[in-house]
């Protein structure tokens, strides 16, 4: 684009705003706050502008802005979206403004900074979707970690020392695995230009290591099984807004990691594992619903409930069809707005109550009914009851998987029973039952801010779930490319010819 | 007429809609007036459409469309919705006018209305689904309002036990109809009704190859949907959650187990008959369940004790029946028993509200009787109720029931004459249960105390006004339908039926031999018969039984064991399995030999590495002449 520059300004909007902050330091409150608030509600206008502006009818990438950065060492500041990674930039900025009005009231300490790590984690997840470039999605993507670390840390529970540091190791441990293949990458491409290493085929064997090397990342971002034991902890820890981003956000950049490297460079050492990450995505569906259900504290529970909704994620990518992988995205923006809401909740009864214990909780429908239809609302759609967005992403993962393996398929619709299971006595054991706890017998119900967070995330997934077609339309055509250089590569290689698309195209000419 | 149609589905939404904004009176006064509107509507589109065997599609938008998978939202009217939807508003309605009275009182009202308006609305969106995955949409909204409208009383703990478990057992069976749809898209390459069943013939010798078997894709996808239909009609294995669901409102109850919910298995299953007819297994399968189910839930209404529980069971067996037919081919007798079975069973359920709301809620029928004089109206609709039930001659229930048993006798399946044993042993048991029922609760000498008795009152108008129109269907509901629905020479169902040539049942079902005619009769007044020996003349012998036969009796009364089973398979090590992976899985398998145990490792490792820093000088130069004389040694001998 020879006009503005607009991908780049949505990028560092965050980021003028965090300076804004920091100049103003010293008036302590609400004056950082309304700074923050209006960043983001603007680099949520913007995000909306680039929807605009972006063709969803070509795969390729749009809105690139590209300069030389580092000459010698060929690497370069490269920016672009496509449809897989411009649902991510919506959700990023859309979920950013609900946080900053979640801890409108609940943050009183160090205000201006705890405004300014969120404006910057902002900036780092918008640049790390948008990066078309191995060193800067990687500086974005350990990026995120400093202002995520500091949340925890900071404006963390009890037990926050032990959360931050596991967290940040055990992702970090991750990311230095993928350096050293994103090295190898750039070595062999001769730059650091994404766009064009998605050009170059590595030699299938060297695959195998890559493709581990970037697993080992991804997975634990995701976090698949057994990978995810630093998320409860985590989550528990964490600041209701803080929980809303790494929920909302932070888990979706594995699975974006997943799309946008490990199935086009590697082609077949994807292949090669699929029945290692289908045998994963199982276990995580069923283990860790089980492992909800035995939970006592709320976070913990929605915790373990996101494992498992993110199993289906990587279930959904690593089918490599069209619906399994339009599922997947589907399903990461309706977890992104469904956990968040969830985790929101627990923050409404956290503020007031200051338990995250379940059996501290118990008829709050007495006091509590507009909070009561929400919460319900948000379980529902959890639980991927029709209409919501929930239902979409999960039945098209799960249609994708049946053409590809029967048998997984059953396993992940176990999850389904399990996934109600764990919900509903969440809420039976929280929401119904006699009102008889002294301390919930003053809450009062949602206030209108409070309202005004629940909005857009209420209104997203019944819209998503009733005419989801926004979102599909956008993600088509960039999926469609992704399946298509993954079964070329795969065909030019070994000569198979899918059976699957046979069938597609025998399909197409019967209609 | 499309109008027409779209405006039943969603009035009663907006009804829903609008009832949660409103107070109690008005809400009350939005939602009945709603759905008399959506009840006119479908009677006019039912003679419009219905009777002049027409079919109307009408598509709304597009719902998912990816690659070639795309589900439309729409509106499929044909025969088969229209019975169905008639139906369901007209009784919808009536539940709606007599909750004004029942719920007389209650603090949320308007939540109520609500939900029931939604029920409706969810169940009529599922019986006009042109394709099988609105259809599951209506579905899991079916199973969602059950869950709100059992737990309706929130404060009860029974209760919200009671809407969990007809959640999650329903979303056991949701498993079944996913997979269903899963399988019908993979073989046929879209999931809209007319096209599958324009293919289906095609497709009748395809295998299809599933958990690493290869199965007849038919039978696979047929049976699939049956466990579904098992989940929410409540059929043997899956029936647990309906008796429990009785912790609803009475008006839910009626609504639950006539129109709505219940009848959706029954209705999905009949809606596939394309499909059904090239799979003779599945059909079986489902005829043996049915049969099954009707005389279980049967045995089991003969020992109970709670009223509504005993219709509640009532419910599951006649359902049984329904599927019996349908797994026979008789798919409109099929239709026929559930549409006078919503009339009789409605009827039962809001009389049994009546004496309830009569008797200062209770529900112990030991503890009743003797109370038809302070209750005539009830009394005498409880008894068409009860006379439809059992299948007297010229109630609705005789024309459907016997149709059903000479389907069983006429058909060229083996299991049929299983099913026609079945069938008739249940028909005495069910003439037994409804009679015990009536001399129990009205007859005799009153059980109750005082302070009870005094209090006892006919209901008011505006329950009993809904109550005299469903006499009358319970009365005459049979006799108007029998010749368009399962007539001779009827042609009503168009192409919303089908059955193979060689399956054909309901011709040769009007001719049977006299016996088969006459024996659901004569089953029925042996059961009466049994009843009022038991009963009326030989009091004692109920408890004498009941000590003689004392495993059998404990045995019913608990139902067949099914929730103590279940709860010693399922739930229990559920938990179990719970507790084990969380503590030993995550905290000591993994975060010991992960993080923890990293840490735990590098803390040790530091601690060893200490250890040498011992800052004396000797062992530091003992150090190093160990590495000099290791380095030289490697030098040389490399």
């Amino acid at each position: 684009m020879d006009t503005l520059p607009l991908l780049s300004i949505t990028i560092f909007l965050p980021l003028l705003g965090a300076f804004g902050i920091f100049l103003n330091w010293g008036h302590e409150g609400t004056n950082a706050r309304w700074v923050a608030l209006w960043t983001s509600l603007v680099t949520l206008g913007m995000a909306l502008i680039l929807w605009k502006n972006y063709n969803p009818a070509l795969s390729t990438f749009q809105l690139e802005d590209k300069f030389q950065w580092m000459p010698l060492l060929n690497v370069g500041y490269h920016v672009g979206i496509d449809g897989i990674s411009l649902p991510f930039i919506l959700l990023s900025a859309l979920l950013m403004p609900i946080c900053i009005l979640a801890s409108w009231t609940s943050i009183q300490t160090r205000v201006s900074e705890y405004m300014i790590a969120f404006l910057v984690l902002e900036t780092m997840l918008i640049g790390l979707f948008a990066a078309l470039d191995f060193i800067l999605f990687y500086l974005f993507f350990e990026g995120v970690l400093i202002p995520m670390f500091l949340i925890i840390g900071i404006w963390g529970g009890p037990n926050r020392i032990y959360a931050a540091f596991k967290f940040f190791l055990y992702t970090l441990l991750g990311s230095v695995l993928m350096l050293l293949a994103i090295l190898y990458v750039y070595f062999e491409v001769g730059g650091s230009d994404i766009p064009l290493a998605l050009t170059t085929s590595f030699d299938p064997k060297v695959q195998i290591w890559l493709w581990l090397a970037f697993f080992a990342s991804f997975a634990v971002k995701v976090p698949m099984w057994p990978f995810h034991t630093w998320l409860p902890d985590a989550h528990v820890e964490a600041p209701t807004a803080g929980s809303v981003v790494l929920a909302g956000i932070l888990l979706k950049m594995g699975g974006y990691g997943f799309l946008r490297f490990s199935l086009p460079l590697f082609p077949e050492a994807s292949a090669y594992f699929t029945p290692f990450v289908f045998v994963l995505s199982s276990i995580a569906i069923i283990y860790t619903s089980f492992v909800a259900l035995a939970q006592t504290d709320m976070k913990k529970l929605i915790a373990y409930s996101s494992v498992a909704h993110m199993g289906f994620v990587t279930l959904g990518i690593f089918t490599v069809d069209a619906q399994g992988v339009q599922g997947a995205i589907t399903q990461m923006v309706s977890h992104g707005l469904i956990s968040a809401a969830l985790f929101l909740c627990v923050g409404v009864v956290y503020e007031r109550v200051h338990s995250r214990e379940i059996t501290e909780y118990g008829g709050l429908v007495y006091r509590m009914p507009r909070y009561a239809a929400v919460f319900m609302f948000f379980i529902l759609a959890s639980i991927g009851l029709p209409g919501t967005s929930g239902f979409v992403g999960e039945f098209l993962v799960l249609l994708g998987a049946y053409q590809v393996n029967t048998s997984v398929t059953v396993f992940a619709s176990m999850g389904m029973v399990l996934g109600a299971a764990y919900a509903l006595w969440l809420y039976r054991r929280v929401i119904f039952g006699a009102l008889v706890k002294p301390t919930l017998k003053v809450v009062h119900d949602l206030n209108w801010r409070e309202n005004l967070i629940f909005a857009p995330l209420l209104g997203g997934v019944l819209i998503l779930g009733v005419y989801p077609s926004p979102l599909l339309t956008l993600i088509d055509a960039s999926v469609a490319n992704v399946i298509d250089q993954y079964n070329i590569a795969l065909d030019s290689n070994e000569g198979i010819i899918k059976s699957k698309k046979a069938l597609d195209v025998a399909r197409v000419e019967f209609r | 007429m499309e109008t027409l149609a779209v405006l039943v589905v969603f009035l009663p939404l907006l009804g829903a809609i609008l009832s949660s904004v409103l107070d109690h009176r008005s809400s009350q006064a939005v939602t009945c007036g709603l759905m008399a509107l959506a009840a006119i509507f479908a009677s006019i589109l039912f003679v419009k459409v219905g009777l002049q065997e027409k079919t109307l599609l009408i598509p709304l938008f597009t719902w998912i469309h990816v690659e070639f998978f795309e589900v439309s939202w729409g509106l499929q009217v044909d025969s088969l919705s229209l019975v169905m939807m008639a139906v369901l508003t007209l009784i919808s309605f009536l539940v709606h006018v007599y909750s004004v009275g029942y719920m007389k009182g209650d603090r949320s009202i308007p939540r109520f209305m609500a939900y029931l308006s939604l029920f409706t609305f969810f169940m009529l969106t599922l019986v006009t689904a042109p394709n099988f995955l609105q259809m599951f949409f209506g579905w899991e909204g079916v199973g969602l309002c059950s869950y709100l409208l059992i737990g309706y009383w929130y404060d009860r703990e029974s209760a919200n036990a009671a809407a969990m478990k007809a959640f999650l057992v329903n979303r056991v069976g949701d498993i079944g109809f996913v997979l269903g749809v899963l399988t019908i898209f993979v073989l046929f390459g879209t999931v809209d009704f007319l096209s599958v069943f324009e293919l289906v013939e095609d497709y009748k010798d395809e295998t299809f190859t599933f958990f690493g078997g290869h199965y007849h894709a038919l039978t696979l996808a047929t049976l699939f949907f049956f466990v579904g239909a098992m989940g929410k009609s409540a059929q043997i294995g899956l029936h647990t959650w309906l008796p429990d669901a009785m912790e609803a409102p009475t008006p839910v109850s009626a609504l639950i187990h006539a129109a709505t919910m219940v009848t959706a298995g029954v209705f999905l299953v009949v809606r596939i008959s394309p499909l059904l007819e090239y799979a003779p297994l599945a059909r079986e399968f489902i005829t043996l369940i049915g049969a099954v189910t009707a005389l279980m839930a049967a045995t089991i209404a003969c020992v109970q004790n709670d009223i509504k529980r005993i219709i509640a069971y009532s419910t599951c067996s006649q359902l049984g029946y329904m599927f019996m037919a349908a797994g026979l081919s008789g798919y409109s007798a099929s239709m026929l028993h559930l549409t006078t079975h919503a009339f009789f069973k409605a009827l039962l359920f809001l009389s049994a509200g009546s004496v309830i709301h009569a008797m200062s809620d209770e529900y112990n029928i030991q503890k009743m009787g003797g109370i038809w004089k302070y209750v005539p109206l009830t009394y005498v609709l409880m008894w068409i109720g009860s006379l439809a039930l059992a299948g007297i001659p010229f109630f609705s229930g005789f024309y459907s029931k016997d149709m059903i048993l000479e389907v069983d006798w006429v058909s060229n399946l083996p299991v049929g004459k299983v099913a026609f044993v079945f069938g008739i042993s249940a028909a005495v048991l069910t003439a037994f249960y409804a009679w015990r029922l009536l001399l129990l609760t009205f007859q005799g000498a009153p059980r109750a105390d005082e302070a009870v008795m005094s209090h006892i009152h006919e209901s008011p108008l505006i329950m009993l006004i809904p109550l005299m129109v469903l006499g009358a269907g319970s009365l005459f509901s049979g006799y108007v339908l029998y010749d368009l629905f399962v007539g001779e020479s009827t042609s009503f169902w168009g192409t919303a039926l089908f059955v193979l040539p060689e399956n054909e049942v309901i011709g040769a079902a009007h001719h049977v031999e006299t016996w088969v005619k006459w024996s659901p009769i004569l089953a029925t007044l042996v059961g009466i018969g049994l009843a009022y020996y038991l009963y009326v003349f030989a009091k004692s012998w109920p408890e004498r039984l009941s000590i003689a036969f004392s495993t059998v009796y404990t045995f019913l009364l608990r139902k067949w064991c099914f929730d103590e089973i279940y709860d010693w398979i399922f739930v229990r090590p559920s938990l179990k399995l719970a507790k084990v992976l969380w503590k030993e899985g995550d905290q000591k398998m993994i975060d010991g030999l992960g993080p923890n145990g990293v840490a735990a490792l590098s803390v040790a490792g530091g601690r060893l590495l200490c250890r040498f820093q011992t800052g004396y000088v000797y062992h530091y130069a003992f150090a190093m002449i160990i590495g000099l004389v290791l380095m030289i040694g490697c030098y040389f001998w490399l």
